[in-house]
């Protein structure tokens, strides 16, 4: 059985109450970190835990703390956006262990200093928001939130700010406007952190739910205990949230590198296979904006530097698997529609781009595609993200662009002999 | 007139006392106004630019952006089936055109009634229980065509009332309090916490000049 971290709790009953989560040890390392460290102590043990942002991008957590301006006014921003296709790790973590999220918040807020903490979830998580609101609320009552907490001498306040519907919002830069009050435009850089110019053009960090509910492990058990888990870059534990075809899809916790994606797949603890009879045709790993893998690189632990390394990214920790009986054309195409509802429309190539190539891939689908379309696909690609790379050129303000040819690309270089048939046969082969 | 009801308006006081910066508080106190109202109104968002000291058309512009605020008037019910590629593997497009032919609406639509709009969606982050649809933000699958039958039944008959409010209708655990410590009292704070760490990294390295 491999550690648990951030879901060790997530199981018991009314887990998302304060009295289940103080029985369970809660609020001890916030007192640790108030009563018994220095916020630079607790900065170091982040740093030595080597954590990597769980949001996507995969910054060293404490690296991105020391590059904090050091203004008087900063700010925390959490990022509970989660809304790239296929990821559900936070929202299991926002509904089943909010205080947790609490903690590990208040616990960073004091490690840099901030004025005040927000927590912005997605607006379409109902539950989680009051599941968060309520553990906020208990939290002050309990006087963990507020004036002097704990006696420490420290203060801060926590505010839960609601998203409303964008996907663009999770991008940290729109995330800011959003939680201004605007329209989620993401900013143009540099700069390039916002931890220089952030929320109210003060210095801000934002970071993921999951990272910041690693935070009272790291506190309570040391940034070393952290960092002997997994290898190389990819210290601790992920919540890989597993979808698709698959017998049992959920989130599975695991140690970083100790499971490989086959692993994954077929231990009847995690996804436990496939139906009867199929085999594994592609996988999406790290998002829908990451480049698919397949079957040959079943065998990859589960780490970012060797996903990283096939060409593709760990990302926000989502797998979706595609079986043999799944058109590849069919979820390429699915996922230029996504790009192209969720673009906000600021830059012409991802736009433009990503309407056309919905366009294109759409008709491919359904059977009145040419074989030059898929040369017409490739050079829209290749104008939102020239060369066609890993990881790719930007021509745009923010990388949703250069996101929409990862899986059209991949799926075209894996699959051309699919796409001819759909081309030839002028319809999709697939039942569905 | 106030569009706020008087338990609203002391919800939107103290939302608009949660930020620095008061516009903050635009996007919160349009979901206040469609738990009232169940979409944003005119009147509402000439009320919300007031309360935060923008012009009603910047609450218009910003409120449009997002797929969650509602110029217009939706369906009791507002019924998201996901068709994102988790639950496009499992059927999530099937679901939908059979959501359309139950509710008789295509997506986008709203019953003649007003107990339903239909909705494509993307991914809800519920991938596991694909496939799978939300209604009024209340998740529920993974979802055969009885099941979502039997989900329409129950909420033609108002017996899911307790777990899915009407549309609008978003959290149901409000803050109760302003911030309870003034930023300029964290500042202090902050002021004095700032200068202590400056000394006890001048003293541990004192070559670096309080370089950090
Ligand atoms: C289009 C786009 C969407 C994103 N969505 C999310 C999201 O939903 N949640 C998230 O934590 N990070 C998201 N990110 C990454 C954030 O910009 C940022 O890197 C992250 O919140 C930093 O937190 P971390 O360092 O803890 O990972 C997104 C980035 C892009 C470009
Ligand atoms: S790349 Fe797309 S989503 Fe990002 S800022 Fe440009 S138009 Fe908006
Ligand atoms: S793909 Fe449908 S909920 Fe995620």
């Amino acid at each position: 059985m491999s550690t648990k971290i951030v879901t060790a709790r997530v199981d018991i009953p009314n887990s998302h109450t304060l009295s289940v989560y103080l029985e369970q040890g809660g609020y001890q390392s916030l007192r640790k970190a108030l009563l018994e460290m220095t916020p630079e102590a607790v900065q170091e043990e982040v740093t030595v835990s080597g954590m990597l942002g769980r949001g996507g991008a995969g910054f060293e957590t404490g690296r991105k703390w020391s590059m904090l301006k050091q203004d008087l006014v900063r700010y925390l921003v959490v990022n509970g956006d989660e809304s790239e296709p296929s990821t559900f790790k936070d929202h299991l973590l926002v509904e089943n262990d909010p205080h947790q999220l609490v903690e590990g918040t208040l616990i960073t807020a004091y490690a840099i200093g901030a004025s005040r903490a927000f927590i912005y979830l997605r607006g379409e998580f109902a539950l989680g928001l009051e599941r968060v609101q309520s553990a906020i609320n208990e939290a002050y009552a309990y006087g963990a939130i507020g004036r002097n907490i704990f006696g420490s001498g420290f203060s801060v306040d926590v505010v839960l700010q609601p998203g409303a519907g964008a996907y663009i919002c999770g991008e940290e830069t729109a995330l800011i406007e959003s939680l201004e009050g605007k329209r989620g435009f993401p900013r143009i850089k540099p700069p390039y952190f916002p931890a220089v110019i952030g929320l109210y053009g003060a210095p801000t960090i934002v970071n993921n739910v999951e990272t910041m509910s690693n935070v009272p492990w790291i506190v309570k058990n040391g940034g070393r205990a952290f960092a002997a888990m997994g290898k190389g870059r990819s210290t601790g534990t992920r919540l890989f949230a597993l979808s698709g075809d698959v017998m049992r899809p959920g989130n599975y916790e695991l140690e970083m590198t100790s499971k490989t994606f086959r692993e994954l797949i077929y231990d009847p603890d995690f996804g436990g296979g496939l139906k009867e009879g199929r085999s594994v045709k592609a996988v999406i790993p790290g998002g829908v904006s990451a480049p698919w893998i397949g079957p040959d690189n079943l065998d990859l632990p589960l780490g970012q530097d060797e996903v990283a390394q096939a060409g593709s990214m760990l990302g926000s920790g989502s797998i979706i698997v595609l079986d043999d009986h799944s058109c590849a054309v069919r979820a390429a195409w699915r996922i230029t529609k996504f790009f192209n509802r969720e673009s906000c429309g600021q830059c012409t190539p991802c736009r433009e781009g990503s309407g056309w190539i919905e366009k294109i891939m759409h008709r491919i689908e359904l059977g009145s595609g040419t074989e030059s379309d898929l040369d017409l696909v490739l050079d829209a690609c290749d104008n939102i993200a020239p060369g066609l790379t890993w990881p790719p050129q930007q021509t745009t303000i923010c990388v949703l662009g250069p996101s929409i040819p990862s899986s059209v690309v991949s799926a075209i270089k894996m699959f051309r002999d699919e796409f001819m048939v759909h081309i030839k046969e002028e319809g999709c082969p697939f039942v569905h | 007139m106030s569009f706020f009801n008087p338990e609203n308006l002391e919800k939107a006081q103290i939302l608009v006392g949660l930020y620095p910066d008061k516009r903050s508080a635009l996007i919160p106190l349009c979901h206040l106004a469609q738990s009232q109202h169940g979409h944003l109104s005119n009147e509402a968002m000439v009320e919300i630019a007031e309360l935060v000291g923008v012009q009603p058309a910047e609450v218009y512009g910003t409120a449009s952006f997002y797929d969650m605020l509602h110029t217009e008037e939706v369906g009791k019910y507002l019924v998201g089936v996901c068709t994102n590629v988790a639950c496009l593997l499992s059927g999530g497009q099937e679901l939908l055109e059979h959501a359309s032919d139950v509710l008789g609406i295509p997506p986008g639509a709203t019953t003649e009634d007003g107990k339903f709009t239909l909705e494509e969606v993307e991914c809800v982050a519920h991938c596991d229980k694909a496939p799978c649809a939300q209604v009024n933000y209340r998740y529920f699958g993974p979802l055969t065509n009885g099941d979502f039958d039997q989900l329409v039944d129950d909420l033609k008959s108002d017996r899911l009332s307790d777990s899915v409010p009407p549309h609008g209708v978003l959290s149901r655990v409000f803050r109760d309090a302003p911030p309870m410590v003034p930023l300029e009292i964290i500042h202090q704070e902050r002021r004095v916490m700032d200068e202590a760490k400056k000394a006890r990294l001048a003293a541990q390295n004192p070559d670096a000049g309080g370089k950090q």
